[in-house]
């Protein structure tokens, strides 16, 4: 459990608790990470199965050696198709999966609410690993980890995110966490990309790039999928560049000294963030795929760590 | 011999007739004979108290999927008529999209003969506008209507084609039918599964904008004004399309519409509040509350002239999936009365006029007989409990579907007995009053 | 136990373990691992007592064994989990394991566990305020300030004054049911 929290789905349901007492624990899962022995056995036994119906090469393997490190036994399942097109339907592959007793149940979906489906017919806890457009929690927490190492804190600091917020589940799980640990969201992109009603999330929205980053503490700027250019979301990534994208000179003009710059990746490099950008000092891009595996440990064992039912056995 | 059924002691309430008060409904010979306060009782009538009780006119859907021929496992003729008198609908309007399309007279045939054999409430077909619903060319309206359509509808999808729409509003008037617009640009919904909004947007979930239907409605009423077409607005969601209706009303236009009971009660706010139940996907999609309250309003001026459920059944195959996965639709004709009955309850809706909406007002749009109980009419009646409590019950549905939102709620008002051309045809929990 | 008693039973300690250093030619090689949290301010106080006898400062490091525990399955919710700093390199070194009590040796058990992950040790002693017996593994204290003879039920407390607690003290109390 992490606080009330059975599953790990979308941190809009999570407190400001909840959110510390991963962020917390990730902090020693770190530490493991930075050991000559880069394992503990506190999930041995446990299992963990890695339920992906969409390509993530990073994500999964994240969670993989999240798993391993924690002494886990780590399956991982991946399915081109998932029941929007074909075949067995969700509920049933999740149950099929959950009758091999794992205690984990990692999920990735490009249907926003099938994590959730899933939780809903299974017994062991659930943890999205990205559900369309809907959440990413743990990329929401990695990042709130990786600005909170960073700047010590999160209170009265103020965050930009730059790019597509329409179609992204890291801008909405950072939507929900950022704000419950004290910090301010500032949205930025074209407003082809700012969704509906986006700003009842308690954020602003900008379309002036300049006027979204100046000032921040952190600066997350999204990936931009090749896919949504002529969707006819924006005229083409020239223009995406030139108008929402991070060059050196921008940084150095419009970013405040010391202010961080995140990305989830992968990175169109060129479009969104310049090279120089990418691999500059304020990128803290490599911290988060480190951070991630911490984060992601600290899930895992939060929510494998033993359940009331076994406890009375 | 005659069959003669005096109901007695009931509130009735036909707005048709201007009648609202405790009154005693003779029905003879399949119609209604008298409505008076004091009648005599033949020797061998069927006496039904209906103390407490309202009595209505028959209530009539325009707008009910039945699914057969084609997805009997959903629904049929007889179990979606079963399901109509068991909320109080002696009549229902079914649209064409079953499988196959109806669109010719076989199909139309079919429909009839197997509501004759179920012999519960009235089933009135409606044929395609498009042949095939492909969009491309009109279907025989002529044989259609000979065969016993009463409206034509592509429901389900839209008339994309504006040059189609206009052909068929005016090929249509040759015949006197309604033509009944699923409205929504298809290029504006796109991928969207739900309202676009605050709601949408925390879910993740592709959003469709009101105007997504109104720009539809707008187009749809200039055409009506072009060709002198009777056009009808199915399933209205949006304040601007309601908007756009009081507008084309004024200027004296052949326009009607009709609301659901679900897009009158329920909003996006409710789709995010359940956790992605596939039990309130529907198209169109439920709105913002400044939506619901534009159509209440509608609803209550006469804007929009009356309540169809677009009654939906899918079997779990269709909604136990992701939301992106899951089909459209909810049941609704065993709930409309409770659904409704709320809106009564907190003020927004008059009794009287509730009423009128589910029985004179689509009676009038489509032009079929019944919707009131004046001395002549066809004896559909329905006895209305407004107090009964009871729990809308999966398990215990006429329907074969049970894809409702209200699945296992506690509901207030209920009918409790159902006449079909003066035969008893529903008699809710069975036990004889 | 009260707090004179304690700081004497705590130069003791030192004082043996400083001689068996000696003896065994590690006192330069000497470590220290306080196990978190009782043996954590038993083992800073260790070290400032070692400063004095061997004339340097030997390394004390912290282990928190949340993570080796081998009953995750058994408790209703995961343990907390606290910081492991151990910032000297382990290799080769004498580590001198500080718990405040031992009882069924499962802490030790997990301490070490933990404690060969970050290298290989020459030696690990185990040094303990209070061995109250009802050990259940072959675990055995090298350094033991007192011996005391507690009932199964029975609790053996210490609260030392850096944890804000007031004077030294060590408690054998019922066991909140």
């Amino acid at each position: 459990m992490i606080g009330r929290q059975k599953h790990c789905i979308a941190l809009e349901d999570f407190s400001r608790e909840e959110i510390l007492q991963v962020l917390d624990l990730a902090v020693s899962m770190k530490e493991v990470l930075r050991r000559p022995i880069k394992k503990v056995p506190s999930l041995r036994g446990k299992s963990v199965v890695n339920l992906f119906f969409e390509a993530s090469t990073r994500t999964r393997s994240s969670f993989e050696i999240a798993a391993k490190t924690l002494s886990a036994d780590c399956l991982n399942w991946t399915s081109a198709s998932s029941s929007v097109t074909k075949g067995e339907t969700l509920i049933d592959t999740a149950r099929n999966l959950e009758a091999m007793r794992p205690d984990v149940l990692v999920i990735r979906h490009s249907a926003g609410g099938a994590p959730r489906l899933v939780a809903d017919h299974v017994g062991c806890a659930v943890v999205s690993a990205g559900d369309g457009a809907h959440e990413h929690p743990s990329q929401g927490l990695l990042d709130c980890f990786t600005v909170r190492e960073r700047l010590g804190t999160l209170e009265g600091k103020t965050l930009a995110i730059v790019g597509d917020v329409s179609h992204s589940r890291v801008a909405r799980s950072d939507l929900h966490a950022f704000p419950k640990l004290g910090a301010r969201v500032r949205l930025c992109g074209p407003p082809t990309m700012m969704p509906s009603g986006v700003e009842k999330l308690g954020c602003t929205v900008h379309t002036d790039l300049r006027a979204a980053v100046e000032g921040a503490d952190a600066v997350i700027m999204l990936r931009i999928q090749h896919e949504r250019i002529g969707d006819p979301l924006i005229p083409n990534t020239r223009e995406y560049s030139k108008l929402w994208g991070l060059n050196a000179r921008k940084a150095a003009d419009w970013l405040k000294p010391g202010a961080l710059v995140l990305h989830p990746g992968p990175i169109n490099r060129g479009v969104e963030l310049s090279p120089e950008v990418a691999d500059g000092p304020a990128s803290v891009i490599l911290d988060q795929v480190q951070n991630g595996v911490a984060v992601r440990m600290a899930i895992l064992y939060l929510l494998a760590g033993g359940d009331a039912a076994e406890a009375k056995a | 011999m005659s069959d003669v059924t005096i109901i007695e002691g009931g509130r009735v309430i036909d707005p048709a007739s201007g009648t609202d008060g405790v009154r005693a409904v003779v029905l003879k010979d399949g119609l209604v004979a008298d409505v008076a306060e004091r009648v005599e009782r033949p020797s061998g009538a069927r006496v039904v108290d209906a103390r407490g009780r309202w009595v209505t006119p028959g209530f009539i859907d325009l707008h009910v999927h039945l699914r057969e021929p084609g997805q009997e496992y959903k629904e049929t003729v007889a179990s979606g008529a079963r399901a109509a008198v068991a909320g109080g609908f002696t009549a229902v309007v079914c649209m064409p999209n079953t499988k196959p399309v109806n669109d010719t007279l076989a199909v139309t045939e079919l429909i009839l003969a197997r509501a004759a054999a179920a012999g519960l409430a009235r089933v009135y077909p409606c044929g395609c506008i498009s042949r095939g619903q492909a969009g491309e060319d009109l279907a025989e309206f002529g044989e259609l209507r000979a065969g016993g359509c009463v409206a034509v509808s592509d429901d389900g999808k839209p008339v994309m084609s504006p040059a189609l729409m206009r052909r068929a509003l005016e090929y249509a008037r040759a015949f006197s039918l309604p033509v009944a617009v699923h409205e929504e640009d298809l290029h504006l919904v796109g991928q969207g599964v739900m309202h676009e909004g605050a709601a949408s947007t925390r879910l993740g979930l592709k959003g469709i904008p009101g105007q997504a239907e109104e720009v539809m409605v707008l187009r749809d009423i200039a055409l009506a004004e072009l060709t002198g077409g009777r056009l009808h607005l199915q399933h209205v969601s949006a304040a601007g399309s309601v908007r756009a209706v009081r507008e084309a009303k004024r200027r004296g236009l052949q326009v009607t519409a009709e609301v659901t009971p679900h897009h009158l009660t329920l909003t996006d706010e409710d789709v995010a509040a359940s956790g992605y139940s596939t039990g309130l996907k529907m198209s169109p999609p439920l709105r913002s509350a400044e939506d619901v309250r534009a159509c209440v309003e509608g609803l209550a001026d006469g804007t929009i002239d009356c309540i169809a459920t677009d009654h939906a059944p899918h079997s779990s195959v269709e909604k136990d999936v992701e939301f992106d996965a899951a089909l459209n639709g909810v049941t609704g004709l065993e709930t409309a009365f409770p659904v409704c009955l709320a809106l009564v309850r907190r003020g927004a809706l008059g009794e009287r006029r509730l009423v009128e909406a589910l029985s004179a007002a689509p009676a009038r749009a489509f032009s079929l007989p019944g919707g009131t109980l004046a001395r002549g009419a066809p004896a559909d009646v329905a006895i209305l409990d407004p107090a009964a409590e009871w729990t809308f019950d999966a398990a215990a549905t006429h329907s074969r579907s049970s894809n409702s939102p209200w699945k296992g709620r506690r509901l207030t008002g209920r009918c409790t007995h159902t006449f079909v051309g003066g035969r008893l045809v529903h008699q809710a929990g069975g036990e004889a009053r | 136990m009260d707090a004179e008693q304690i700081e004497r039973a705590v130069g003791r300690l030192a004082q043996e373990i400083a001689d068996r250093a000696r003896a065994a030619g590690a006192a330069d090689a000497l470590a220290i691992v306080g196990i978190r949290r009782g043996g954590v301010h038993l083992a800073a106080r260790l070290r400032l007592a070692l400063t004095r006898l061997l004339g340097h400062e030997p390394p004390v490091g912290t282990l928190d064994i949340a993570l080796y525990r081998d009953d995750l399955s058994a408790r209703g919710v995961a343990p907390v989990v606290g910081p492991t700093d151990i910032r000297f390199p382990v290799q080769g070194k004498t580590i001198v394991l500080v718990d405040d009590v031992l009882y069924t040796g499962r802490t030790v058990r997990a301490a070490l566990d933990e404690l060969v992950d970050f290298g290989r040790p020459r030696r690990v002693w185990l040094a303990v305020l209070v061995d109250r017996g009802g050990h259940e593994l072959p675990i055995a204290a090298d350094f033991a300030g007192a011996h005391l003879q507690v009932a199964d039920g029975q609790d053996v407390q210490v609260r030392l004054h850096e944890d804000g607690q007031g004077a030294d003290v060590v408690l054998t109390t019922g066991r909140v049911p």
